[in-house]
């Protein structure tokens, strides 16, 4: 390019360099954050699907665990009612965090996000020990169909967790570094709705793997 | 545009190198795809080179059984996930940001990632050949197959292909949220959506395919994974899974993902056949809805794969596959009436459009009957099956992306190819190909079952197997004068200008091959062809004003 091509020769020659991203409507980001949910969605689709393949394949479910010669069992008390109402728990504080940072509070947002990030890390520990306490029943991946199910669905929400805490670890270190301001928090929006995704499909896993009523001859 | 202004120390070599490992800009992106791709298809080619020659004759002349699974396996691997679909999502990179007169995608760096997933993929699979055996279960892993059991000879080679699979689809999904939010976004003033270029819009409902359809194979490749390494059993009938199960959320993907392999192709074309017939598009937004349309019908087939397992619903699968065909036809009307009455200019990319025409026809027309129930039960497996994916992916997709490939060569490298060795490329891969494939329709009817070594000397088979192969080869040479004219093009070819073809899209209207961020200034944008309305403004403003 020449330094003189630059200039705008005609009328009807516009310089693109300030139309861009200047649009208005949705960031880009959380558009981007938007779509990136779209697809987990489907991810945890697929799982969903086959979980409720092998239920309604089976004579029973929960089906019977030959270990115990009883149907398997997996408890709400003590560690995955608490863990629930959390999590539950931290998405609001998430949304508080937001509408601080939108209102330019930054002492708010900063204290919001930390204890949002605090209940994901305890969150993990919870599972991580529910994991050992029904290792120690016999419940397993290699368990059969419950087993298997159970901790691939439960597994990879908490690997989604896991995602969602080192997103809301690298918010909470740019928001002390004061990187974001009333106008400028477009991470914080984006990070915020991956949370709430987070959120909602733990919401539908407890209600399938804890609430809903077994069938066949052991319900 | 002539670039005066600066004079920048000569590269060295190994600061050019750092420039492109590290480069976020989205037409070297572009490149890099299209080179890792081509890469992956010869060697895809060689191992369909080594099916060929073991079918040539009956009898196990050259491998074992074990060898052979893998062959065709890898084929399959190579040119489905290492080549057509980074092929068609490197032009996507390279032309998307420029037909929308965007300086770069929205996310450059996601993109470099997406990128590196790739070749990362491609070292897994190749790694798989040196640790024990690669994947030998074909393409689509079918459980028990692709379990770790008795029955299934698979090691370490199919953990690899999933990791490398899951590497794949994700660098496909950051890819898919990359373009859309580029083309929701990024567009410049005046380019309204339903003036986007049809390659554009191809690709917009290839993001959304790919989006919505490659998580869930990304669910099943980890449920497999699953039941190899850690016991599960979510496709063990024995402990409760299904074995069909796999497969419904296999081809959930797998479907729409033949269509993430031919939109963007017909999308090329449908840059290729108005340019050089001189003619708009027959019926723009006719198309871009069937293209929404072949998007959507998409994901209600997957079972059309499954009809012979007996537990899918046959009507309804079977409906919706024939009602595939309603948005296929408008597009073939939309192609044939911008060819009518247009001054044809029958330079290579054209040819390899015309190539598209016919063969995609094809393989439409032995799809249709893949897609009626009874014939299906007679064809299912069979080499009739084999042809039909070859019509569609090698007659539609690698023509459309060779035909791309001479269309857009100029804009990437600022050199013409030649057209006399373009011609002689399409008449080899044009004879080739049929001769390798339209065979397959005959021995799929006689009865030849795929995915085997060997067959009966007296099944009546022989010749045709051997033509087969002859064709094989003949599209192997085909790519020597490809390679050639690249060669020969980079270092010495007539430069192309800004514009060789004119074009009518705003690629055309930067300098070959375009700065980064490509344009200084854009022309105006009343329509979806602004650089023909450029051209042409001062023919209208002479004859009307």
């Amino acid at each position: 390019m020449t330094t003189d091509s630059h200039a705008l020769t005609t009328a009807d020659q516009h310089a693109p360099a300030a139309a861009h991203g200047t649009g208005g409507g949705i960031s880009n980001v959380i558009l981007g954050m938007l779509l990136f949910i779209t697809s987990e969605v489907m991810f945890f689709a697929g799982l969903f699907a086959a979980y409720f393949n092998v239920r309604a394949n089976a004579a029973q479910w929960p089906p019977i665990n030959p270990e115990t010669s009883e149907a398997f069992h997996v408890a709400i008390l003590p560690l995955v009612g608490p863990a629930t109402v959390l999590l539950i728990l931290s998405s609001f504080t998430c949304q508080f965090a937001v509408w601080g940072i939108r209102r330019g509070d930054r002492t708010a947002f900063l204290r919001n996000i930390a204890v949002t990030f605090s209940i994901g890390v305890v969150f993990l520990i919870m599972q991580a020990i529910d994991y050992a306490v029904l290792g120690g029943e016999g419940i397993s991946l290699s368990a059969g169909t419950f087993g298997t199910t159970y901790f691939t669905l439960t597994g990879f929400h908490g690997a989604h967790v896991f995602g969602g805490v080192i997103m809301l670890g690298v918010v909470l270190y740019r928001g002390m570094a004061g990187q974001f301001s009333a106008r400028h928090h477009d991470a914080v929006e984006a990070v915020s709705l991956y949370w709430h995704f987070v959120d909602v499909v733990w919401i539908l896993l407890f209600s399938l793997l804890y609430l809903l009523p077994g069938t066949g001859p052991a319900a | 545009m002539a670039t005066t202004a600066l004079h920048p120390a000569a590269p060295t070599y190994r600061s050019t190198l750092y420039d492109w490992v590290t480069t976020t800009d989205h037409k070297k992106i572009g490149i890099m795809y299209v080179i890792n791709s081509f890469l992956f298809f010869f060697i895809g080619g060689v191992l369909a080179l080594g099916v060929r020659v073991e079918l040539a004759q009956p009898g196990l002349q050259f491998v074992t059984d074990q060898t052979y699974n893998e062959l065709f396996t890898m084929h399959a691997t190579f040119m489905i996930f290492l080549f057509v679909i980074p092929m068609l999502a490197g032009f996507g990179n390279y032309i998307v940001p420029l037909q929308i007169g965007a300086p770069d995608m929205a996310f450059p760096r996601i993109n470099a990632l997406s990128f590196w997933m790739l070749p990362l993929a491609g070292i897994l699979l190749l790694l798989s050949f040196v640790t024990g055996g690669s994947a030998a279960a074909g393409w689509t892993s079918y459980s028990p197959l692709a379990q770790d059991r008795p029955l299934a000879a698979v090691g370490t080679g199919q953990d690899l292909w999933i990791v490398a699979l899951v590497l794949i689809g994700t660098s496909s999904i950051l890819g898919a949220v990359n373009f859309l939010v580029t083309m929701f976004k990024m567009r410049a003033p005046g380019m309204t959506l339903f003036r986007m270029p049809i390659m554009t819009w191809t690709v917009l409902v290839t993001s959304v395919l790919v989006l919505m359809a490659t998580p869930v194979i990304t669910s099943a490749l980890i449920m497999l994974f699953i039941d190899r390494n850690y016991g599960g059993s979510f496709f063990d009938p024995a402990n409760g899974g299904d074995a069909i199960l796999y497969q419904n959320i296999f081809w959930f993907y797998s479907h729409p993902a033949v269509y993430v392999m031919i939109l963007p192709a017909m999308g090329m074309i449908s840059e290729i056949l108005p340019v050089f017939s001189r003619k708009p598009l027959f019926g723009y937004k006719a198309f871009v809805f069937a293209t929404a349309g072949i998007g959507a019908l998409g994901f209600s087939v997957w079972a059309h794969h499954m009809f012979t397992t007996g537990a899918v619903y046959l009507p309804f699968f079977s409906l919706m596959t024939f009602l595939i065909a309603v948005p296929t036809g408008v597009k073939m009307f939309n192609w044939i009436f911008t060819l009518w009455r247009g001054q044809l200019m029958l330079k290579t990319p054209l040819l390899f459009a015309l190539g598209f025409l016919s063969m995609f026809l094809i393989g439409g027309i032995n799809g249709a009957f893949s897609a009626s129930v009874p014939v299906d039960f007679a064809i299912h497996d069979t080499y009739w099956v084999v042809a039909h994916i070859h019509y569609v992916l090698f007659g539609g997709s690698v023509f459309g992306i060779m035909g791309g490939l001479y269309y857009w060569f100029p804009k990437m490298t600022g050199r013409l190819l030649d057209e006399g060795l373009g011609k002689v490329q399409f008449v080899l891969m044009f004879i080739g190909f049929n001769l390798t494939f339209f065979p397959m329709h005959e021995l799929g009817l006689a009865g030849m079952p795929r995915r085997i070594a060997d067959y009966s000397s007296t099944a009546g088979w022989n010749d045709l197997n051997l033509a087969a192969t002859v064709g094989g080869f003949t599209i192997a040479a085909s790519m020597l004068p490809l390679l050639w004219n690249i060669f020969v093009s980079l270092r010495s070819g007539k430069p192309a200008g800004d514009d060789p073809w004119e074009g009518n899209t705003l690629e055309w209207a930067t300098s070959s091959p375009p700065p980064p961020y490509n344009f200084d200034r854009l022309p105006e944008i009343r329509s979806e062809r602004p650089v023909f309305d450029q051209r042409h403004r001062g023919d209208a403003a002479l004859g009307g004003h």
